[in-house]
């Protein structure tokens, strides 16, 4: 068994009764590196400074209390490792701070109900039976209940929250985790309402289409949740299942960033307005939405060209790829639309690591509802591998 | 001042069932817990929830393996409602949402556990108690408008009326620090267990038996609390547990000669006999220098031996605890355990209700009480059942009694007391013979650990008595750090400190007073079982002098005679 080391802690210090500044308060502890730093921070509190306030109770992280940010980076203090903490840190010091896009209510203990559990309660977060209810159980496919188990898998802790991208710009954004508990309805077949909660999710303009696919609280998630893609799979359902067509044009919008990497074998800027609102159609192009959104997205399509993310040509003219790489993205295209049935990848069936059973088992085709005709590619990043504990 | 007819404290399975149970039948409500109800330590249950549902089964099969299981301790009249009322206990949890495995026909699929003659665990993969509790955090928030919810509210005190009728509790906002008496017809103590008594142990850090200590100092009865379950599968190193749904998949459990000891234990039941004897066996092997791992102080669990699709499936979680916290993919090598502290089997004396004897208008449910239905050793598995049978029973019983009273008021003098208890740890200086409340707590839990565990003897109790009654004097001049009253954690921790040195004390001493070896409970200076002494229940209650007093009362019987017990 390795050797207690020494370890500093750098903690973000709140005292609301104080009226000062939050600040920085060091702690030098002594543990064994594969211990947690919620347990260095635990030590700090019995031996140095029992006024240290963070939330915690079961050490193992299935209670959810401990969110914070180590390193800037969200997750649980009880799942980060000491060693590997202090290998992330900028100077050798591990930084633990509170979550953030939730206000700080006292050091690391942050106000989840203002932020985390008011989205929560906006997705209906109850199940609406399907009527009649059984006299035994609902008997429903084995599948359905292993898919939304990885939702269920939710603990509450709030990492996602912390840092998703949409949720700072936009703070009314119903977010990953809300998402994920929609989800948890939406593919439970005993629901009776899956339809009016997409369609919910899908018209609000704060809803499932205000995400921008910044995998941020994939990463986070110590769970394995990804409720990114949960949220992708809330628009599967919502575009390509139950054909709703949102008033904020999101599902049109990404299609047609799907249609544009199909036809060009990468995205073509100058495409994207048009397609969003008049579909593949040639004619689209004169759809007077396009061109009111086309003036109002003038400022920002300047500035875009102004720090180069875009220059004007290959805007106009589109990415030129080689033709045979156009053909292999097609060739994907053909292979992943030509299937009868979508696959989705899901965690408690695929395992997280490697896919060496994957060759014997395909993954579990998800109990969708009806008009499964249409395929998707299956999610990335469903990884637990890659979230910043381990 | 707010009232309400029924005041549930904590908030996890027990709480929450009850919650919704007494809101069904018309009562108004508020349930208040310390921490968030989801952070409850219910979330940690991880095998599932027994249940006589599958055709081929009955529940009197499920009620004898339970009567067995407690080693002829259990009441029987409980055991009997417990195990008959499970199966719709279970569907009811179906139709609100629980997302049960299913079987390939769809129908509620289930594991193997331990103790039981029949596979009748139902299961959410290794995340049971979680799904389950965050399912009935669904539904109260359904509930919004008919059960208040006062999250992060710390109870200090119950409160009680002349004539010894429970009508309310002392409460303090842990976000505001703001002291406040509230009323209640009824109060159900749905507040858990006292796991944090001991080091290490599977219990969260707020497993600290508040509700069994305020109920103790209320005058109730205690029982059974010489009754702790070691679960036989915690990580050596840090006392997390790894559900006995490992061994329920097929896992064994190996001796560093690499044999499968329990065929010399429980030939039949081999891993799957119940806790007390495989944790037993464990110890054994450990003491008698077979065990593995640094100091041989471990025994391996092999999970290998289970298909690794259905690991990845059903035991996820603890392979996350194996990667995670162990440094092992328990799907490719075995993991070290050993017997560690998971359950206490007794706590505040209750009926078939839920009603507290001897003081009207309370109530408990869960691991806080002591129907009793686990006797000397709790099957895994029915320690969900029981929070939620005997949480709804209780939350349904409030309700009835409510409407036909009327609403009392509490007086603010208990707040006052509190307010200025609080204030006085606050105000406490570090001086030279003054130790910190981190210290105490820390001796408490290594002394109790080291002497109050799988293996017991009259010098080890009476030495664990000696130091937990010397902490308790020291406690009283320990010294917090925090002056604050926005989130003192700090001054909380001394109070839970309180509570676990009351519980700790009357654990030792019922362990002291029981001169036999039943159950969860082996005496090496008595190492046989003794019907004929000591087939019953250990009571406690406090005394005006606050001491312990010790009485008895009989075990009831139904349908199930003692017999040797063999598994």
């Amino acid at each position: 068994m390795a050797e207690a080391t020494e370890f500093t802690l750098r903690l973000r210090r709140y005292d609301p009764e104080s009226g000062a500044a939050p600040y920085w308060d060091e702690h030098t502890i002594e543990l064994e590196p594969h211990r947690s730093v919620l347990e260095a921070i635990l030590q700090a509190r019995a031996r140095f400074d029992g006024s240290i306030g963070i939330r915690c109770s079961c050490r193992a992280a299935i209670c959810g209390s401990c969110g914070v940010r180590i390193n800037g980076r969200p997750g649980l203090a009880c799942h980060t490792h000491l060693d590997e903490a202090q290998r992330r840190a900028k100077d050798g010091v591990i930084e633990v701070e509170p979550m953030g896009n939730m206000p700080v209510i006292k050091d690391l203990i942050v106000d989840m109900d203002a932020v985390h559990w008011k989205k929560i309660h906006r997705v209906t977060p109850w199940l609406i039976n399907k009527e009649p209810i059984p006299e035994r159980e609902y008997v429903v496919p084995r599948e359905s209940m292993v898919d939304i188990t990885q939702s269920m898998a939710c603990i509450q802790c709030g990492a996602c929250v912390s840092d998703c991208m949409s949720m700072e710009v936009d703070p009314l954004f119903v977010g990953p985790a809300a998402s994920a508990k929609a989800y948890r309805f939406v593919g439970d077949p005993r629901d009776a309402q899956q339809f009016e909660r997409l369609q919910d999710l899908a018209e609000d303009p704060h809803g499932i289409y205000d995400c921008t696919h910044c995998f941020k609280c994939i990463d986070a998630c110590p769970k394995g949740v990804a409720p990114m893609s949960q949220i992708m799979r809330l628009r599967r359902r919502a575009g390509t299942d139950h054909h709703i067509k949102d008033r904020n044009n999101g599902e049109r919008h990404e299609s047609a960033f799907v249609t544009l990497v199909r036809d060009y074998g990468m995205l073509h800027e100058a495409e994207l307005l048009p397609r969003s609102y008049g579909g593949d159609s040639w004619f689209g192009k004169f759809h007077p939405k396009a061109g009111a959104e086309l003036l109002d997205s003038l400022p920002s399509i300047t500035r875009a060209v102004m720090r180069g993310k875009v220059t004007p040509k290959l805007a106009l003219m589109g990415h030129k790829i080689p033709s045979n790489d156009l053909k292999s993205v097609k060739r994907i295209y053909k292979k992943v639309e030509g299937r009868d049935e979508r696959l989705e990848l899901n965690l408690y069936i695929t395992g997280y690591d490697e896919d060496v059973e994957g060759a014997q088992t395909p993954p579990a085709v998800a109990a969708a509802g009806d008009g499964q005709h249409s395929a998707e590619p299956g999610q990335p990043g469903q990884n637990p591998e890659g979230s910043p504990s381990r | 001042m707010p009232a309400h007819d029924v005041l549930i404290i904590g908030a996890g399975l027990a709480g929450q069932r009850a919650a919704l149970a007494a809101a069904d039948a018309g009562a108004t409500v508020a349930i208040m817990s310390k921490v968030h109800p989801v952070r409850s330590h219910s979330v940690a249950a991880a095998g599932g929830i027994n249940a006589a549902i599958n055709v081929a089964d009955d529940w009197r099969s499920h009620a004898y393996d339970t009567v067995k299981g407690s080693d002829f301790l259990g009441d029987q009249d409980a055991i009997e409602i417990m195990c008959s009322e499970a199966p719709g206990e279970v569907m009811h949890l179906e139709h609100i949402g629980v997302t049960f495995h299913r079987n390939e026909t769809g129908e509620l699929d289930l594991r193997a556990f331990g103790g039981a003659s029949m596979k009748r665990t139902a299961y959410v993969a290794d995340i049971t108690g979680q799904a389950i509790l965050h399912v009935l955090y669904e539904q109260l928030m359904k509930y919004h408008e008919r059960v208040d919810r006062y999250e992060e509210w710390f109870t200090t005190s119950l409160v009680l009326d002349d004539s010894g009728a429970c009508i309310g509790v002392v409460a303090r906002d842990v976000r505001t620090g703001a002291m406040e008496t509230f009323s209640a017809k009824n109060v159900i103590l749905a507040s858990g267990g006292a796991g944090q008594c001991f080091k290490p142990t599977t219990n969260g850090l707020i497993c600290t038996g508040d509700g069994i200590a305020q109920a103790y100092r209320a005058g109730a009865p205690i029982m059974d609390m010489e009754m702790i379950q070691y679960h036989p599968t915690t990580l050596v190193e840090n006392g997390f547990l790894i559900t006995e749904g490992a061994r329920g998949e097929g896992a064994h459990l190996l001796n560093a000669n690499g044999e499968r000891f329990m065929e010399k234990y429980a030939p039949n039941k081999m891993e799957l006999a119940s806790r007390d004897v495989v944790s037993r066996a464990e110890q054994t092997e450990i003491n008698e220098g077979r065990g593995v791992g640094p100091d041989g102080a471990g025994i391996y669990l092999d999970i290998t031996v289970v298909p690794k699709k259905r690991t990845l499936e059903a035991l996820r979680e603890i392979v996350n605890i194996g990667k995670d916290f162990a440094g092992v993919d328990i799907t490719a090598e075995p993991i070290t355990i050993r017997p560690g502290q998971h359950y206490i089997m007794g706590g505040v004396k209750t009926d078939i209700d839920g009603q507290v004897p001897g003081v009207p208008g309370l109530y408990a449910a869960g691991e806080v009480a002591c129907v009793s239905v686990h006797g000397g050793n709790r099957l895994g598995a029915n320690s969900l059942l029981d929070t939620l049978i005997f949480g709804r029973r209780s939350g349904e019983h409030a309700a009835a009694r409510a409407a036909s009273m009327s609403m009392p008021t509490a007086p603010d003098a208990q707040m006052q007391h509190d307010a200025d208890m609080m204030a006085a740890i606050i105000s406490r200086e570090a001086g030279p013979s003054s130790r910190r409340i981190s210290e105490i707590k820390d001796e408490l839990g290594t002394t109790m650990n080291a002497n109050v565990a799988v293996f017991r003897d009259e010098a080890k109790l009476q030495h664990a008595l000696e130091v937990v009654r010397r902490l308790k004097e020291e406690s009283k001049t320990a010294y917090i750090d925090d002056r604050g009253t926005v989130f003192n954690q700090d001054v909380l921790g001394a109070i839970e400190l309180g509570y676990m040195l009351d519980v700790s004390e009357t654990i030792v001493l019922a362990a002291i007073e029981r001169k036999e070896s039943r159950g969860a409970q082996f005496r090496t200076d008595y190492p046989e079982r003794n019907d004929d002494e000591w087939l019953k229940h250990i009571d406690l209650t406090r005394n005006g002098d606050g001491e312990a007093q010790i009485s008895y009362s009989e075990v009831t019987f139904t349908q199930w005679q003692p017999e040797e017990r063999k598994y």
